[in-house]
């Protein structure tokens, strides 16, 4: 079964037309990453499958189900397990470090507090941000707010988690590091992922899966690599200045 | 000409600012629904209740206790010449106990937590708003309308009323203190003729519609925050508006209870 699959999905603010009958099938445990310019809809595309957003027309379905139709306690049941990773961040700046971390688990989860405290422990690290947990976001940097926002996302081990732009603004370095931990989160708990990147090295180390947005509709579906070497002019147009990044990031 | 334009200008602004004014109360009146569906819903967040109770107490506290003080001064400073031109100074502590309890305590205080509560709601729930957390509670499955609104809501409506005995207290002082430099009034007399005049009709109604002053404050400040838009500019706007209009709604409805509980009460 699909972990995720969108039919005929639209979208318009007033008469801007974001997303205009788009189709998408994710398997379990796949990890697709989604390109487009900026301005095309790609963070409304990640909004409306959590429902923070109310599409026009189309279905959503996750695990089975259309969370477009779900009411409201079924479609939190679903929720729990998914997670968003916001293209902002949006840590809670009236909580430390440590309470946003803990904050989704205190809520939906019976964790002991010791339990909790381990699982905090165990994220930050994997964010390399230990020495971190007792501040507020407002001192931390913009790229240590991303990892913290990571860490948030994915400390209750959601199936499906869906990653606004995990890497931008973060250093080659440490871009390679979290996406090497997107990939390890895959291969430990299967999950599904759903990447929307301009950063074709942190696309690379993903996912083998690859989604282009361009004027609310789907300009390509198919393999990473061939991407690069579509004869379509604007898929070489927008890849030509990423190839180039990418080689720069390498070296 | 110029002058028809200018006319249809500030007429298409008045226009503007009352719709934005009755689809408000609607969106508020809707809010509180959706207030009253979540307040009774578990979990309690009893925690998150205290914290801002504390909060609201500390950030209040101050500006209430001067505010206090000098309304029952003032009061009395000023009554004295008029009650004793008409001969009824022996009346000045019933006077001012009577107006600081059935009107000036509990109008002023709200007045006051409104401008420090209303606007400090408006601007948190707001800011939340536009930075997305209240998008990221939503997708954790948190409530955030619980979380956030309800809690707050709570809060405001307990407050209040402890903060309004606790100026109506002061201002019974303050006017102490005034009468006292003038007449050299003995406290016991002044409390026994203070006691003496406040009947239990003159105190539940003045205490009991600050509860829903309280409610009020905060049920104002969280819509406006909570629908914020327009980023930044909108946190102003949702911070400064949700003052004008908590005050607006404060003082039209201190009418219409005051109308009420004279005809229970009579
Ligand atoms: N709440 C909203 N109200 C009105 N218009 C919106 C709203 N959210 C997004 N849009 C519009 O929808 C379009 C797509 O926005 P979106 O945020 O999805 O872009 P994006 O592809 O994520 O871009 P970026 O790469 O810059 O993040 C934009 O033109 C934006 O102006
Ligand atoms: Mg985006």
């Amino acid at each position: 079964m699909a972990a995720v699959e969108i039919k005929n999905l639209s979208k318009a603010f007033g008469s801007l037309k974001v997303l205009d009958d788009i189709s998408l099938k994710i398997n379990e445990g796949e990890n697709v990453v989604v390109f487009g310019r900026s301005g095309t809809g790609k963070s409304v595309l990640l909004k409306c499958m959590v429902r923070l957003l109310e599409p026009d027309s189309g279905e959503i379905f996750i695990e089975g189900q259309d969370v477009l139709k779900l009411p409201v306690n079924k479609l939190n049941g679903i929720r729990k397990y998914i997670g968003f990773l916001f293209q902002s961040s949006a840590l809670y700046d009236s909580m430390s470090v440590r309470e946003n971390l803990e904050f989704p688990l205190m809520r939906n989860f019976s964790f002991t507090p010791a339990e909790r405290e381990r699982k905090v422990k165990s994220v930050l690290e994997k964010v390399s941000l230990e020495d971190s947990i007792d501040k507020m976001p407002a001192e931390l940097s913009g790229g240590m707010k991303k990892r913290i926002g990571l860490a948030r996302t994915i400390i209750t081990e959601p199936k499906l988690i869906l990653y606004d732009e995990p890497t931008t603004g973060l250093d080659p370095i440490t871009t390679k590091e979290i996406s090497q931990l997107i990939v390890e989160l895959q291969k430990d708990l299967n999950t599904t992922s759903i990447i929307v990147t301009h950063d074709l090295i942190c696309a690379r180390i993903i996912a083998s899966h690859a989604v282009v947005l361009n004027d609310g509709k789907i300009r390509f579906e198919g393999n990473l690599e061939s991407l690069t070497t579509q004869d379509d002019p604007f898929l070489k147009d927008f890849f030509t200045n990423e190839i180039i990044e990418a080689k720069n990031g390498r070296i | 000409m110029a002058n028809n334009s200018q006319e249809k200008l500030t007429r298409s602004i008045a226009d503007r600012r009352l719709n934005e004014f009755f689809s408000t109360i609607a969106g508020l009146t809707i809010f509180s629904f959706e207030f009253l569906k979540n307040v009774f819903l578990p979990p309690y967040e009893f925690g998150e209740i205290r914290k801002h109770m504390d909060e609201l107490g500390v950030k209040t506290l101050p500006i209430v206790s001067v505010t206090g003080f000098i309304i029952g001064l003032v009061l009395a400073m000023q009554s004295q010449p008029v009650m004793a031109r008409f001969g009824a100074e022996a009346f000045l502590p019933s006077m001012v106990a009577l107006s600081v309890v059935r009107e000036l305590g509990p109008v002023i205080t709200a007045l006051i937590f409104a401008g420090r509560v209303s606007s400090g709601i408006g601007a948190e729930l707001g800011s939340m708003r536009v930075t997305e957390q209240i998008d990221a509670m939503e997708v954790s499955a948190i409530n955030p309308f619980k979380f956030l609104v309800v809690t707050r809501v709570l809060a405001c409506t307990i407050i209040l009323p402890v903060l309004t005995l606790y100026v109506i207290f002061l201002a019974i002082l303050g006017g102490y203190l005034a009468i006292f430099l003038s007449k050299g009034i003995n406290f016991e007399l002044y409390t026994n003729s203070v006691v003496n005049s406040l009947q239990f009709s003159d105190i539940v109604p003045g205490i009991a519609k600050t509860f829903f002053f309280g409610y009020i404050v905060g049920i104002v400040g969280a819509y406006k925050g909570y629908y914020t838009e327009n980023g930044t500019v909108g946190v102003g706007r949702a911070s400064t508006s949700s003052v004008v209009i908590a005050s607006l709604i404060i003082l039209v409805a201190d009418m219409v209870l005051g109308k009420l509980t004279v005809a229970l009460w009579s």
